[in-house]
């Protein structure tokens, strides 16, 4: 399957990590994922504060760029996924909507090629694929799920499974080999943007979802977006200093994982770019040890690339890649 | 604790609910107070007024002093009370709606949160995509706390996790610009640009 | 000459404020055919009537036009008004000038306009009118009530005492419903055992009620007076004739482990079971799922230590065919399934109940002997949050009313819980405390007063678990909206008082037996206020929570007043039916037959007609005789819904009353 790649503007910063890792990945599942050329902010958590139909219109520019391919958008970030959505359901439902948007960013928009999140991409292709690619299953790791608000709401328009106790990350998680706990808060709010611009109230919020993935027994938390994580990453250091006790929850992106458990080098997937380093976790469970395989020669590889391999850059497809056993 | 009349209220209330189920389509009108969104709300140990207080502000067209609530601005948007309301009341777009409102009137009750979101949609506008180093920049100074989180730069930078110089192209840059200007022509605002809010480095 | 007589009703202001009535009666004077016109506050009064009457007297009047509200409301009522003034109840014709016209308009003129054109039809219709006599069928003195709980023991009680003989069908292994299962009732405190128990001891030994246990109605056929119904007695492998009731079988059978339904799963039962010690009739049945015999084909164990040689695991389904004049629909309700809940744990957290069960837990026969303990772990809980409206006043999880015994039991069960748990808390979450019952607000201020519930006004958001084994929390995140202070409870268990809701199957059940039912898949009442008990269906008659919910006071008050319209029925020798009926023009009737699975109430058959061809036809001789095959309405059956009247491409039938000339006269009058 093919995609129009939206990575959205934390995806070259903050969320880097994602980026790489979602791009390592997707080849090995058959996703083609092409960069939507000259994709702009979807506005994310601003726009919509400020102005309704202007934080319509800003995602819906880069869905109408799609739809002129006619490609549906492959969308990494929470955030840029709501907000195109809700772009889309707006375009839906309202024809008025739908002319204002287009006067606005001067080209139709049908939204005819549904917008996707990268989850919901992996989850389409199919677990059993997934499972059938998986070298080193993720053994003994026990995960929490993080689906945050932006995966699971608003209700109205996000076509969440299940938005008290959704089960989407669970199952991939699942299908690596991991172990999936069972906890309270997968989609309490880890504050948006509040964390950065006022700590005072985003600190209590990201600190609760910390404290009950600890109590659920979790070694680290696994989520979606690059706005939780940031938030979940970044912040716990100062929250277990402020609580006398430190945090020591490793928060990945699922796509990390998958790469993981397809044997992907640790650097492809940015796994040493999180505050709370995550290595001695993996170590501890002997997950960062690549397994070798034997290569049959002159057959271009469709299983993950060999530990030797020496290139840094992500590569959209490891057909391409020559290299074998140097 | 002050006394209220409403003799002369309700027919105000009475716009604010039309208005709001037409700019926002969310009706106070179905609101029985039952408080299921401020029992949910992950923020309201912050608020002044609970969300359910502010419907009720509104169902009895006191205006002036529903326009006056903090919470407005610190709803995070989870969609949480939305999600769980059982009248359909959908108190995260009230909430979005009288902020995006009250700002508009140009009354901001939380400021650094007001001026981190006109900082990031500045940026926006002027290039189309956001760059996380100038918009942490010019919101700390803006906030007047110029250090705060600059612990976590070093790392990121190292990591490239915070890029140095912005990235775009200029034909996002272009569009963006243009939506900017269409929609100002539209509402007869003025492009972020002009507004003020801080400065972009 | 036909003369016809306008009354126009002012319903008080119901629909003076929006109709000028008096122009309309003045207006009515000038319309062909009318002799007399008037107007009056409240026509259906004694006043009102009289003034129809002397008007039938003084001016000679042979037919009559009332506007006023819906003929559902009154048409009855101004039938029986002209019958007494000399005139064939059929010579007249309502306009509907309140629900169709004052009550949905608001501009005067336009709605006197339209109040004008209404009257104009029914006096076009009116003039065609012609006089139906009535017919009179037979009743069968037997009544049927269907379902077993307190409302249908109850009717059944009623109409047995008045000399009629009643059989109950209950579909479970005994009577008693869900009030069987209840441990006390409010506002009293009695035992709900000890007042029901000893109405099913009556029922059972009562020489007029036969007991149809473990059986359903399959099928409704007929009409009042004459219903055909089908019954599906179950096979319980057990000749309920032969058994004893010893319960041998059930202290043996080896599979014990099964959740009991009548435990709400908290306990269990065997595969041979009797649901309850007090069940009646006491004999068990076979739970041929869980049945190692069926299973496995082997143990028979039950068989074996069976002394009246009554298993017979031959058993099959059997069905009967009964006729009954009457019938008592009294099927109950279930509970909404809080598993749908996903903020209250999707009914994964065992600690977190519905009423129900805490009824079970709470019941000295039950699976705790009457000890409070919480399911998952069996401790005492200490701190017990009771949360309403779950499922009821709920538009987005469930539905939009109000549950009504709810706030009651709650009430009830926070009381006990601080009754008999020392050191115990209660707090319920309320939105609104409703206590519309005699003595009702003084239980619920003796809970508060005297024993100390809390109540917190607030609809909980959700409750999540923490921690585990003995110190499991529910941690129930609420808010109390007077204080406007989010509120949390560390509780142990959890009590939510869940909507009434109707069975799973009523929808097709009134489907099946042909009566109606709302949104909510409640059976509908004839009239809301006048006619609470009977449904549309002439003879069927409703009583208890099928048709909405209530508590026990007022299932038993209905089931009362079921009883004592279907008695009314049964009392007569033949009743008077309507004369609206379809009718075959025979000369028209070709025989197609599209009529016939047409007709809902599988009213009308072929039959053949012999006539003498005369003249000279192509097709054959002339002056012989000829049989050919026309549609006949059996007029017991026909409801007079004119759905094969619209069928006939002949034309050939007609729906008296409405007839296709009427009809086009009220058309025609509008142009």
């Amino acid at each position: 399957m093919k995609y129009a790649y939206y990575p959205g503007c934390s995806l070259s910063g903050t969320g880097l990590e994602y980026n790489i890792s979602t791009q390592a990945v997707a080849p090995l599942l058959g996703i083609e994922l092409c960069e939507l050329p000259d994709w702009s902010c979807c506005g994310a958590s601003s726009a919509h504060l400020q102005d309704h139909t202007l934080a319509l219109a800003l995602p819906a520019r880069n869905a109408a760029l799609g739809e002129e391919q006619g490609l549906s958008l492959a969308i990494p970030c929470a955030a840029c996924l709501s907000r195109s959505k809700a772009a889309e359901h707006a375009v839906k439902t309202s024809e008025d909507m739908r002319a204002q948007i287009e006067s606005l960013i001067d080209r139709p928009y049908q939204a005819t090629y549904p917008v996707k999140s990268i989850l919901e991409i992996f989850i389409d292709a199919g677990l059993d694929t997934l499972k059938e690619n998986i070298i080193k299953p993720l053994t003994g790791l026990k995960v929490a799920s993080y689906y945050g608000c932006l995966q699971a709401r608003p209700t109205d328009f996000m076509d969440v499974d299940d938005p008290e106790n959704p089960q989407t990350i669970d199952t991939i998680v699942a299908a690596l080999g991991a172990e999936p706990v069972s906890w309270s808060h997968k989609t309490e709010c880890c504050g948006n943007s509040h964390p950065i611009a006022y700590p005072e109230v985003g600190g209590p919020l990201v600190n609760r979802i910390l404290e009950q993935a600890e109590k659920s027994g979790a070694d680290c938390i696994v989520c979606a977006c690059p706005m939780c994580l940031g938030n979940l990453d970044m912040r716990q250091k100062a929250l277990g200093k402020k609580r006398g006790r430190p945090f020591n929850l490793p928060v990945f992106y699922f796509t990390q994982l998958m790469g993981l458990a397809l044997n992907l080098r640790p650097k492809k997937l940015g796994l040493k770019k999180h505050f709370i380093s995550p290595i001695p976790l993996l170590s501890k469970k002997d997950l960062l040890k690549r397994i070798k395989i034997k290569k049959v020669k002159n057959k271009p590889a469709d299983t993950p690339v060999p530990a030797s391999e020496s290139t840094e850059t992500p590569t959209p497809n490891p057909d391409n890649k020559k290299g074998g056993p140097a | 604790m002050n006394t209220v009349n409403i003799t002369s209220t309700l027919a105000e209330a009475q716009r604010i609910r039309q208005d709001l189920k037409t700019k926002y389509d969310a009706d106070v009108g179905k609101c029985y107070q039952c408080g299921k969104c401020s029992a949910g709300c992950p923020v309201a140990f912050a608020m002044d007024t609970p969300p359910h207080k502010v419907i009720q502000l509104a169902k009895l067209g006191l205006y002036d002093e529903m326009m006056e609530c903090h919470s407005t601005w610190l709803c995070a948007t989870c969609h949480t009370c939305s999600a769980r309301c059982p009248r359909e009341v959908h108190p995260s777009r009230i909430m979005e709606g009288l902020r995006i409102e009250a700002r508009n009137q140009g009354s901001v009750k939380v400021r650094p949160l007001d001026i981190f979101h006109t900082k990031f949609m500045k940026l926006v506008g002027k290039r189309g995509r956001v760059y996380e180093m100038a918009l942490m920049l010019g919101y700390n100074l803006s906030v007047g706390r110029p250090l705060k989180d600059a612990g976590f730069a070093p790392k990121m930078i190292l990591n490239k996790k915070l890029s140095l110089f912005p990235h775009t192209t200029s034909k996002a840059r272009k569009e963006v610009r243009k939506i900017h200007e269409r929609y100002n022509r539209m509402s007869n605002t003025p492009h972020p640009d002009q507004t003020s809010g801080g400065d972009t480095p | 000459m036909k003369k016809v007589g306008v009354f126009v009703c002012h319903c008080g202001t119901n629909i003076s404020q929006t109709v000028h009535c008096e122009k309309l009666a003045e207006a009515a004077k000038t319309l062909p055919g009318v002799a007399f016109s008037t107007e009056y506050k409240y026509m259906c009064s004694d006043p009102g009537q009289t003034m129809i009457k002397e008007a039938i007297a003084e001016h000679g009047l042979d037919r009559v036009v009332v506007a006023a509200c819906s003929p559902r409301m009154h048409e009855t009522t101004f039938r029986k008004c002209i019958d007494s003034g000399g005139l064939n109840p059929y010579m007249l014709e309502i306009a509907n000038i309140r629900e169709q016209c004052s009550w949905v308009h608001s501009d005067k003129d336009k709605a006197t306009a339209k109040a004008g054109d209404l009257v104009n039809m029914a006096v076009a219709k009116v003039l065609k009118n012609e006089q139906l006599p009535s017919s009179f069928i037979p009743v069968h003195k037997r009544a049927l009530v269907i379902g077993g709980g307190i409302a249908g023991i109850q009717a059944a009680l009623d109409i047995a005492d008045t000399g009629y003989h009643v059989d109950l069908v209950e579909r479970e292994p005994s009577i008693g419903g869900k009030m069987a299962q209840i441990d006390k009732t409010f506002p009293t405190m009695d035992c709900s055992a000890c007042i029901l128990t000893p109405k099913m001891v009556d029922a059972s030994q009562h020489p007029n009620i036969t007991i149809i246990p473990y059986s359903e109605v399959e099928k409704v056929d007929g009409y009042v007076g004459n219903f055909d119904v089908t019954i599906r007695r179950k096979a319980s492998y057990v000749d309920s004739v032969k058994c004893t009731g010893c319960g041998l079988c059930s202290e043996k059978c080896p599979s014990k482990k099964i959740p009991s339904e009548f435990e709400c799963n908290l306990g269990t039962r065997p595969a041979i079971y009797s649901p309850f010690p007090q069940a009646i009739p006491n004999k068990p049945v076979i739970d041929r799922e869980n049945c190692r015999y069926f299973k496995t084909g082997k143990c028979k164990i039950c068989a074996r230590v069976c002394t009246a040689d009554a298993v017979n695991f031959e058993d099959q389904d059997e069905m009967v065919q009964i006729r009954y004049g009457a019938i008592v629909v009294a099927t109950g309700y279930t509970l909404y399934d809080h598993s749908q809940y996903g903020e209250y744990g999707y009914g994964h957290y065992k600690d977190v109940i519905s009423g129900l069960e805490f009824e079970r837990l709470v019941n000295a026969s039950g699976p705790t002997m009457g000890k409070i303990k919480r399911p998952s772990d069996n401790t005492e809980p200490k701190n017990v949050v009771f949360i309403k409206c779950v499922g009821s006043r709920d538009k987005a999880r469930g539905h939009d009313y109000c549950s009504r015994a709810c706030c009651m039991y709650t009430a009830k069960h926070a009381t006990m819980v601080r009754d008999k748990i020392k050191d115990s808390q209660a707090i319920i979450f309320y939105m609104d405390i409703r206590t519309p019952g005699k003595n009702y607000e003084e239980f619920y201020l003796r809970g508060v007063e005297e024993y100390g519930v809390t109540y917190v006004r607030g609809r909980v958001s959700r409750i999540y678990e923490e921690g585990e084994g003995e110190n499991r929390k529910l941690i129930v995140q609420g808010e109390d909206t007077l204080l406007g202070k989010q509120v949390f409870v560390d509780a142990d268990m959890v009590v939510l008082a869940t909507a009434m809701e109707p069975q799973p199957d009523a929808a097709g059940f009134a489907r099946k037996i042909g009566i109606s039912y709302d949104q909510n898949n409640f059976f509908s009442e004839a009239h809301p206020k006048l006619r609470p008990v009977e449904t549309l269906s002439a003879g069927i008659y409703l009583a208890g929570a099928c048709q909405g919910p209530k508590d026990i006071p007022d299932t038993v008050a209905q089931a009362g007043a079921a009883a004592a319209k279907v008695v009314a029925l049964l009392s007569k020798d033949e009743m008077e039916t309507e004369p609206i009926v379809a009718k075959v023009d025979t000369d028209r009737c070709s025989g197609c037959g599209f009529c016939i699975p047409i007709c809902p109430y599988k009213a009308i058959s072929f039959t053949d007609l012999t006539e003498r061809v005369h003249g000279s036809v192509a097709w054959g001789p002339t002056g012989k005789e000829v049989k050919r095959q026309v549609a006949n309405v059996n007029n017991g059956l026909c409801q007079g819904c004119g759905a094969c009247t619209v069928n006939c491409r002949a034309g050939a039938l007609d729906l008296l009353g409405f007839t296709n000339e009427q009809i086009l006269a009220e058309v025609d009058s509008l142009w």
